[in-house]
């Protein structure tokens, strides 16, 4: 017999298709009047659609598409143009920054890291746009702007990656190449050169913002789960009208650790751990090589790093008539 | 049929799972601390799939008693091991033929059978010059090869060209375009252990002496100067996975990894691989690149830039930490320890690479200290 779940539902409602409230600021009407999907709905919504992409909307995704292409033309350049070795080697092809000998010049010839300068354009330019179009959207719904502030967080991280970071140390070599392994690699190599990054409590924090928002997702996902039977997952109603889903919720966190938090403030708390982990990673990127060049060495400094037993091994460069 | 989808689809998702496990080493691991607890100071072996020693040839005949005639009195053009007594020459040539030379070709590989004193075989005036290489080795640079020393055969295996070594890159085919260009990284190369680290240290580290060294030794910047790049921070990293590879070995052989530029934090070991960069530069340079004109233009020996193969670490190494297991084979080559007189006279300090002589220090020892 079919039961009425609240996540993974066995029943897919059908019925006419909701076309939402009325439009407004909008440019554009909304794309057809969205279809049903059964395996979809086995997910979200079964509902998909109808879209609303607008102006902002497509011109992001046109931006996207560009660095999409430019990226990947590089790459398939870069194989001399062969499709077979194109996949085989996929995970190491990359679209490499100017070299350090170009400083911060805005004029790089394309196959020195120019294209890697319209890409990193189009695909910032792209991110903003998409920024400013759940902003509108949210404002056209008359929902707050959470969402839109989140992803700019997002936003200002791969930013001072890839520009502020660059302009300040002035070379463009300090960027991030485009490439699935080669921006791996570029992490490691930055840690390697400035000394460490783990000693750097921006970094830390930003870890400790990032397994605590993993964690809290975990708490609340499994909350509201639990407390599903009990009508848990209308949790708007819950804030506002507390039952006892809210109740038993609030008692099981209460006799686990003695606090907890509200059917309001858990979204908060989530927020700000999601928000915080760009900007205190984003705060340590900036500075690293324009404040602090070696880590260890500064935690060293300020007795933050432990000290651990010398191995006694001396570095022999420094030993009288050592080899160069 | 709802219910057939719905196991499919579980099947299908574990397998998928299982399908992404291929990439992980599976075996047994043998771990050993190697350092201060908590400082993830130990070394991983993947038992299984370790590299083993392959059978090192034997003798050709036992070595003679040094004495009587001196190579140099009877053959002509003796230049190197003209002290050297004649039986021992003549030991030392059959081992070269064994260790070297292709066995179709044997003594022929390098001499002209009707005048074994001539040079006209390029190969024999290349194989002059690396016994004087094996000896430099032996003698000056002991801070690496320590007491185990370096024949022919560490790195020819049976060989004529050795089978791990590396030339100048090709570089971009078409300068100015992007097509075909790699900027020497971003490729699926051993060199780089496959990682897409750039393969362009071999030139700049193990040819010219580029400064490997990234970090800088004050944590905050100085602004006369600027630090080295991230790209110069890859290339070092390039050539670190090279040798992790070459070794068979983690980064914590010889750094510790919480700062890996801090020497008084790392293992001896890592004194003994400073001495080896410095080795393979001293090869490179003095003795292969000093054979450029000798070696023909020929693909076998030269690379795309006209220069001869060079060696780096993957040529001794290959994959163990210690060169064919830790097998010496010098006692059956003697004439190749250079002036064994010197060697242990100056055993202590060397002329040319003075410091501390680690002894043995390559040989994990299974009880650490472990406080």
């Amino acid at each position: 017999m079919a039961r009425y779940q609240n996540m993974f539902t066995q029943v897919q409602l059908r019925g006419p298709l909701e076309a939402g409230p009325p439009l407004r600021d909008a440019t554009f009407t909304r794309t057809g009047t969205g279809f049903y999907n059964y395996w979809l709905g086995k997910f979200g919504n079964a509902q998909i659609g109808p879209v609303y992409l607008g102006t902002l909307g497509m011109a992001s995704l046109m931006f996207a598409f560009l660095a999409f292409e430019i990226i990947g033309l590089n790459m398939f350049a870069s194989v001399n143009w062969n499709p077979v070795q194109f996949v085989r080697q996929l995970p190491w092809l990359a679209l490499e920054p100017p070299g350090p000998e170009y400083g911060f010049s805005l004029f790089v010839p394309l196959a020195k890291g120019g294209w890697w300068m319209f890409a990193g354009f189009c695909m910032t330019t792209s991110l903003i746009l998409w920024f400013l179009r759940t902003y509108r959207r949210a404002r056209s719904l008359g929902m707050g702007t959470h969402v839109a502030w989140a992803f700019a967080a997002g936003i200002f991280l791969i930013i001072t990656l890839g520009f502020i970071r660059p302009m300040l140390m002035g070379s463009w070599a300090e960027a991030v190449p485009f490439g699935i392994f080669p921006h791996l690699d570029w992490t490691a190599a930055f840690s390697i050169r400035y000394g460490n990054l783990f000693y750097n409590p921006f970094h830390c924090l930003s870890i400790a913002f990032l397994y605590g928002s993993t964690l809290l997702f975990a708490m609340h996902g499994a909350t509201i789960l639990a407390v599903g039977r009990y009508g848990g997952e209308r949790e708007i109603e819950q804030i506002t009208d507390r039952g006892t889903a809210s109740e038993r919720a609030a008692l099981f966190w209460r006799w686990t650790m003695g606090f907890n938090a509200t059917m309001e403030s858990i979204h908060r708390w989530a927020w700000w751990f999601a928000v915080l982990t760009p900007l205190t990673g984003g705060i340590g990127i900036l500075l690293t090589g324009t404040v602090v060049d070696n880590w260890y060495l500064w935690a060293v400094t300020h007795h933050y790093a432990p000290g651990y037993p010398s191995t006694g091994v001396i570095d022999p460069a420094t030993l009288p008539g050592a080899p160069k | 049929m709802k219910r057939f989808t719905q196991r499919t689809a579980l099947v299908a998702v574990g397998g998928l799972g299982l399908a992404l496990l291929a990439g992980c080493e599976i075996g047994p691991k043998q771990s050993t601390q190697t350092g201060y607890r908590g400082t993830g100071a130990d070394q991983i072996v993947d038992v299984k799939h370790a590299v083993k020693t392959a059978a090192i040839p034997p003798e050709p005949y036992p070595l003679p008693p040094d004495g009587g005639q001196k190579a140099g009195e009877a053959y002509q053009n003796v230049k190197v091991l003209s002290g050297v007594s004649t039986e021992r020459f003549n030991h030392l040539m059959a081992e070269i033929s064994q260790w070297v030379a292709p066995p179709e070709q044997g003594c022929a590989y390098c001499h002209n059978p009707e005048n074994m004193a001539s040079d006209e075989k390029y190969t024999k005036v290349v194989a002059r010059r690396m016994i004087q290489m094996t000896q430099q080795i032996n003698s000056t640079w002991s801070p690496h090869v320590q007491k185990v020393g370096v024949t022919c055969y560490t790195c020819h295996r049976g060989n004529g060209v050795p089978q791990y070594k590396w030339a100048l890159p090709a570089g971009a085919p078409h300068p100015g375009s992007i097509r075909g260009d790699r900027h020497n990284q971003n490729e699926l190369s051993a060199d780089a252990a496959y990682s897409d680290l750039p393969t362009t240290g071999f030139a700049d580290y193990l040819l010219d002496a580029k400064t490997i060294r990234v970090n800088t030794t004050q944590a905050l910047p100085k602004y006369d100067g600027k630090g080295a790049s991230v790209q110069t921070a890859e290339e070092s990293y390039g050539l670190m996975m090279h040798m992790s590879k070459s070794l068979g070995v983690n980064c914590t052989f010889c750094h510790n990894t919480r700062a890996f530029a801090a020497w008084n934090l790392s293992r001896p070991q890592r004194v003994t691989a400073w001495y080896g960069i410095r080795m393979v530069r001293d090869v490179n340079n003095a003795y292969i690149g000093s054979l450029q004109s000798v070696f023909p233009d020929n693909h076998d020996r030269k690379g795309p830039h006209g220069d001869p193969y060079k060696v780096n670490c993957m040529t001794c190494h290959q994959g163990q930490n210690l060169p064919l297991g830790g097998v010496s084979l010098m006692a059956q080559a003697p004439a190749l320890w250079g002036s064994v007189a010197a060697y242990t006279k100056g055993a202590a300090a060397p002329a040319a690479a003075p410091g501390p002589v680690p002894v043995a220090l390559n040989a994990m020892p299974a009880t650490a200290a472990k406080p």
